[in-house]
C-alpha cells in the first residue's frame, strides 16, 4: 500500500517536474512567512527620503519606493501578512465549510436542503463583490478581509465535502462501522470524514491561491490593510500611480511575489490531483 | 471466390503508449470480395477492431501502420492521402458501430446527420439532400421517415438508432460494409432483425461486407467465410462449415467448444484457459503458445507462417489438429 | 409537443431563479441591518452629528422592528430606490444608471475578448495534443488564474503606455480633448457610431482596449481549460469517430461535430466566469480609473458611503443571477435533449 503510494509518487513527479519545482516554491514562501523580519536586509518601514524612487541597484535589489523604503525588504516582510491572512481564512472556511457539507451529505432532509440554500445564496453573488459588501458591513480591518475571504469561499468546501460524504455514506466500511456499534456522529466523524480528506486537499490547494488573490485585491482598493504595513496587494497599489512616468519596479516586485504565490498554490493544486485522482488530469 | 474487393495482406499495426510499444497487428491476411460477408472473430482485444479501423484509415492517432498494404478494388489504401481516404469512406467503403445511441451526434437530428454524409459525396444539394435522407429511412424501413427526419438520437430505440446508422452508411451506395459488433447493445430479437436487414440489402446490392464479432454463432449464421483472429494475429480462415465442421487451429477449436449452441448442452461448454498475452515487447513467434494445450518445442522457432491445408483452409500452427 | 416542454422548462429556469433573488435580498438586507453597531450611523456617512442619524434612522424606519424592516426594505426596491448617497447626495440608483453602461461596455468586451481568444486555443490544444499549442494553452491556463488582475493591468500600461506609447493614458473612457458622443445606450463605442462619429468611436475603442484585454486575460484561463477539457473528450466520443468514418470534412467533423457538442459545458461555466469577471471588473476600474460603477464603489467604500456600497452589491448580484439565468436558458434551447423528458 505504502510502497504502491511512493512509486506512484515518484511517477507524479517524474512526469510532472513542474509540481517540484511549485514544492520548492512553497517552501520558500513558508520560510519567508516564518523568518522574514529576519530575512530582510533593511527595515521595511524606515524611510529615507534622499534614496527615494531609486531602480534596483546593488544595494537595494528591487529598488526603493517614493519613501525612500527598501521594496525587497518590504516583499519579504509582506509575505508573512498575506499567507496568514489567506491561511486564516483558509482554515475558517475550511473548518465551517467542511463540517456543515458533511452534515447536509450524511443527514440529508432538512438539514442538506437548508445548507445547500445557503452556499447557493452564497454563489449567487459575484465572489469579489460579496466579499467588498461584506467588509464594508463588518467594518474595515484586516480580520474582517479574513472573515470575508471565508465565507465567500465556503460554498466550495461545503459542495465538496457533501459530495464526497454522500458517497460515501451507503458505503461498505461504512456499514461495517455501523453494524459494529458506532454512533451515527462518530461514524461521521471517525470513520467517513477522513477519506473524505484527499479531495478536501486538493481544494484546500486551488483554494488558497484564489484566497491570496482575493486578500490582496481587498486591500489593494484600500480596504483592510492600512499603509505604511508591507503588504503586496497594497504595495501594488502604491506602486500603481509611478507606473505611468515609468518607475516600473514599485508595482512589480510585489506584483510578481503575489502572482509567484497563486501559481505555486495552483501548481501544487494540479500536483495533488494528480496525485490523488489521476483520471483526473487535464 | 469473386475477385477481391478489399484485400489485406500482412498488416501490421502497433501503437505507441506510455508504457511501451503494443503491436496490435502483426501480418494480418484476409480479403472480402463483392457479395460475400466475411466474418472477422476473436476474443475483444484480439485487434478486429484495430483491423477495421486501419482499412477505413480512422485508427487512433497513436497507432501507426509499420508493414503491409490494404487494397481496395485495386486502390492502394496505404498510400492513400488523407484527403482521397476522405472520399472514399461514407461513399465506396462504410462502416456502422457497436452502441448506436452513441454512434450518433446527440445534438442533431438523424435526418440531417444523413444529409451531411449525401452532401458530402453525392452531389446532393441542401434540397434533395432531404428528401435523398428520407429515402434512404425508408430504405431501413423506418416506418414514416420523412417524420423520424427531424428526431434526435435520444428520441429512438437502440434498433432505430442502428438502423439510422445503417440508411447513413449505404446512403451513398458503398461496395463494402464494415460492421464493427453490430448487434451489441440491443436486445435480441432487435439483434436478428437488424442482421436480417443488414444481410437482405448487402445482397441486394451485391456488396461485400466484414462483419466483425465475438458471437461466432452470429457469424455462422450470416457470414460466407470466417477469419480467426487472436492476439493481432489471423490464426486461420476458411469457409464457415469447413471451420465450424473442421477447425484446426487448436484455437478455433477453443472458441467453438466455448460457444454454447442449441444441440449441446450448457455443461459441455468448455473456457479457453489463461487470457490474451501482454502485446508489449518481444513475443514468440505463435502467439498462443502459453494457453495452448498441443504446444511443441518447435512452436517457439521462428518463421511460422500461414498454410494453406485445403483450398481455401488456412492455418498458422505447425501442430495443427 | 417538443415546443411546449421546452417552454415549460424555460419557465421552470425563470422560476428557479426566485429563490436566488430572494436570498439577494435577504442577504443585503443583513448585512446592512441586522449587524452590530448603529446602521443609522453608518448610513449617515463618517462625519453626521446625532441630530442627523436621527433623521438617517427614521428616515430608514430603524427605529421600527425588523419584520417591518425588511418590509419597507422590500418595498423600495420594488419602487426602485437603494437609499441616497451622502457623499453626493444623489439617488443610488441614478448614480449607479449613469455609470453601469461603463462597467457593462468594459466586461462584455472582456468576455468577447476571452471567449474569441480562448475557444479557438482550447480548441487547437485539443486536437493537438502535446504540440505548442497545448502546451501554450497549459501555460496561459495555469498563468491567467494566477494572474492578479490589477497587476496585470498595470503591466499593459507599463509596456504599452509608457514603454511603447501605442495605448492612450489610462484615464477612463474618453481623453479629455473628445466629448461624448450624444447619449442613446451609454456604450460610448456604440453611441458614437450610431451618431456616426468614427473619430470618437476609435478613441472610445483605443481607451476601451487595455483594461478590456485585461479583465480578457484572466477570463481566458478557465473559459480555454473547459473547452480544450470538453473537447478531448468529445473527439474521443463515438459519434466524432462516425463522423470521420462517413468521411466528413475534417471541418465539419471538428466544428459541427465536436465543437457545438463541446461548448455545451462551456456555456454553463460562463457562468463562474461571469462572476470572476465582475468582481475583477472593480479592480480593473480602478487601475484604469474608469468611471464605471467599480470604482464609484470603492470610492463609497473609502468614504463609508453606506447605501453605495449595497446599491452595488445589490445591483451586481442581480446582473449576475440575470447573466446565469440568459444562460440557463441558452442552454436549455441549444441542447435538444433537455425538455423532452426533464
Amino acid at each position: 500500500m505504502t510502497s504502491t503510494f511512493a512509486r506512484h509518487l515518484v511517477y507524479v513527479l517524474r512526469d510532472n517536474p513542474v509540481t517540484v519545482v511549485a514544492f520548492g516554491l512553497f517552501l520558500v514562501l513558508v520560510v519567508l512567512g516564518l523568518f522574514g523580519p529576519l530575512l530582510a536586509p533593511y527595515d521595511p518601514l524606515a524611510t529615507q527620503a534622499a534614496l527615494a524612487l531609486q531602480p534596483p541597484n546593488a544595494s537595494h535589489w528591487f529598488g526603493t519606493d517614493h519613501l525612500g523604503r527598501d521594496v525587497l525588504s518590504r516583499v519579504i516582510v509582506a509575505a508573512r501578512l498575506d499567507l496568514l491572512i489567506s491561511v486564516c481564512a483558509v482554515t475558517l472556511s475550511f473548518a465551517l465549510g467542511s463540517s456543515l457539507g458533511a452534515v447536509a451529505g450524511f443527514y440529508g432532509g432538512i438539514a442538506d436542503r437548508v445548507i445547500g440554500r445557503v452556499a447557493d445564496t452564497i454563489m449567487a453573488f459575484p465572489l469579489f463583490v460579496l466579499a467588498m459588501g461584506i467588509v464594508a458591513a463588518l467594518g474595515n480591518t484586516v480580520e474582517n478581509i479574513v472573515y470575508a475571504t471565508a465565507i465567500i469561499n465556503l460554498p466550495f468546501y461545503a459542495r465538496v465535502a457533501r459530495a464526497e460524504v454522500a458517497i460515501r455514506r451507503q458505503a461498505g466500511f461504512v456499514d461495517a462501522a455501523r453494524l459494529a456499534g458506532n454512533g451515527e456522529l462518530r461514524l461521521l466523524a471517525l470513520h467517513i470524514f477522513p477519506n473524505t480528506l484527499p479531495p478536501m486537499m486538493v481544494q484546500v490547494s486551488l483554494n488558497m491561491g484564489w484566497a491570496i488573490l482575493n486578500a490582496a485585491g481587498l486591500s489593494f482598493i484600500g480596504l483592510g490593510v492600512r499603509p505604511p504595513t508591507p503588504e503586496w496587494g497594497i504595495m501594488v497599489a502604491e506602486g500603481a500611480t509611478y507606473i505611468i512616468s515609468g518607475e516600473w519596479w514599485l508595482a512589480l516586485f510585489p506584483g510578481a511575489a503575489l502572482m509567484l504565490a497563486v501559481f505555486c498554490f495552483n501548481l501544487l493544486g494540479d500536483g495533488l490531483r494528480d496525485l490523488i485522482d489521476p483520471r483526473k488530469r487535464t | 471466390m469473386a475477385a477481391a474487393l478489399l484485400a489485406v495482406d500482412r498488416l501490421s499495426v502497433s501503437f505507441r503508449t506510455r508504457s511501451g510499444v503494443v503491436k496490435a497487428l502483426e501480418e494480418v491476411s484476409f480479403a472480402v470480395g463483392r457479395g460475400e460477408m466475411v466474418g472477422l472473430v476473436g476474443e475483444s482485444g484480439s485487434g478486429k477492431s484495430v483491423s477495421a479501423y486501419a482499412v477505413m484509415g480512422i485508427q487512433d492517432p497513436a497507432a501507426r501502420i509499420t508493414g503491409g498494404t490494404m487494397h481496395y478494388s485495386g486502390v492502394d489504401l496505404t498510400a492513400a492521402s488523407e484527403r482521397d481516404l476522405q472520399d472514399l469512406r461514407g461513399c465506396e467503403m462504410s462502416m456502422i458501430f457497436q452502441s448506436p445511441r452513441t454512434a450518433l451526434n446527440p445534438i442533431r437530428t438523424i435526418g440531417r446527420q444523413i444529409a451531411d454524409v449525401l452532401l458530402r459525396h453525392s452531389g446532393a444539394t441542401t434540397r434533395t439532400a432531404r428528401d435523398k435522407a428520407v429515402e434512404a429511412l425508408a430504405q431501413v424501413r423506418i416506418t414514416d421517415p420523412a417524420r423520424r427526419y427531424g428526431a434526435y438520437p435520444f428520441e429512438l430505440s437502440g434498433g432505430m438508432c442502428q438502423r439510422v446508422m445503417i440508411a447513413m452508411a449505404l446512403a451513398c451506395d458503398p461496395q463494402l460494409l464494415i460492421l464493427d459488433e453490430p448487434t451489441t447493445g440491443l436486445d435480441v430479437t432487435t439483434q436478428a432483425a437488424i442482421m436480417d436487414l443488414v444481410q437482405e440489402l448487402c445482397r441486394a446490392r451485391n456488396m461485400g461486407a466484414l462483419l466483425i464479432t465475438h458471437d461466432l454463432h452470429m457469424a455462422a449464421d450470416y457470414c460466407d467465410r470466417l477469419v480467426v483472429m487472436h492476439a493481432g494475429h489471423v490464426v486461420e480462415s476458411a469457409a464457415v462449415a469447413t471451420l465450424l465442421s473442421n477447425p484446426r487451429h487448436p484455437y478455433t477449436a477453443g472458441l467453438i467448444a466455448a460457444t454454447p449452441a442449441p444441440d449441446r448442452g450448457l455443461e459441455a461448454i468448455t473456457s479457453i484457459p489463461g487470457s490474451l498475452p501482454d502485446l508489449r515487447g518481444t513475443l514468440p513467434p505463435c502467439r498462443y503458445r502459453q494457453r495452448c494445450t498441443r504446444a511443441l518445442p518447435a512452436c517457439d522457432l521462428p518463421g511460422l507462417a500461414m498454410t494453406e491445408l485445403d483450398t481455401g483452409h488456412l492455418v498458422k500452427c505447425r501442430n495443427p489438429l | 409537443m417538443a415546443t411546449r416542454s421546452r417552454l415549460g422548462l424555460v419557465a421552470r429556469r425563470l422560476a428557479g431563479a426566485i429563490p436566488s433573488i430572494i436570498g439577494v435580498v435577504v442577504v443585503t438586507f443583513v448585512l446592512t441591518r441586522a449587524l452590530p453597531g448603529d446602521p443609522a450611523a453608518y448610513f449617515a456617512g463618517a462625519a453626521a452629528d446625532a441630530e442627523s442619524i436621527e433623521a438617517v434612522r427614521h428616515q430608514l424606519g430603524l427605529d421600527r422592528s425588523l419584520p417591518e424592516q425588511f418590509v419597507g426594505y422590500v418595498v423600495a426596491l420594488a419602487q426602485g430606490d437603494l437609499g441616497t448617497s451622502v457623499s453626493s447626495g444623489r439617488p443610488v440608483t441614478i448614480e449607479l444608471a449613469e455609470r453601469l453602461p461603463a462597467s457593462i461596455e468594459l466586461t462584455g468586451l472582456g468576455l468577447l475578448f476571452a471567449l474569441m481568444v480562448a475557444i479557438p486555443l482550447g480548441v487547437l490544444a485539443a486536437t493537438r495534443p502535446n504540440s505548442w499549442v497545448d502546451h501554450l494553452c497549459r501555460v496561459v491556463v495555469t498563468a491567467g488564474v494566477s494572474l492578479p488582475t490589477f497587476f496585470s493591468g498595470l503591466f499593459l500600461v507599463y509596456v504599452f503606455y509608457y514603454l511603447l506609447g501605442w495605448a492612450p493614458s489610462p484615464l477612463g473612457r474618453l481623453d479629455f480633448i473628445y466629448l461624448p458622443p450624444p447619449q442613446v445606450t451609454g456604450f460610448y463605442t456604440v453611441d458614437a457610431l450610431l451618431a456616426g462619429d468614427t473619430e470618437t468611436f476609435f478613441a472610445a475603442l483605443r481607451q476601451l482596449v487595455l483594461p478590456a484585454l485585461t479583465l480578457g486575460l484572466f477570463a481566458l484561463a478557465p473559459i480555454a481549460r473547459m473547452t480544450r477539457g470538453s473537447m478531448i473528450q468529445v473527439l474521443s466520443g463515438d459519434f466524432v469517430r462516425t463522423a470521420r468514418a462517413m468521411g466528413l470534412r475534417r471541418r465539419t467533423v471538428l466544428i459541427t461535430y465536436a465543437l457545438r457538442n463541446a461548448l455545451l459545458p462551456v456555456i454553463t461555466t460562463l457562468g463562474m466566469v461571469f462572476s470572476f469577471l465582475l468582481g475583477s471588473n472593480v479592480l480593473v476600474e480602478k487601475v484604469f480609473s474608469w468611471p464605471g460603477v467599480g470604482s464609484w464603489a470603492i470610492e463609497g467604500l473609502i468614504a463609508s458611503d453606506y447605501a453605495a456600497v449595497q446599491g452595488f452589491v445589490l445591483t451586481m448580484a442581480m446582473l449576475f443571477i440575470a447573466v446565469n439565468l440568459a444562460i440557463d436558458v441558452l442552454y436549455t434551447l441549444i441542447d435538444p435533449r433537455l425538455g423532452m423528458d426533464g
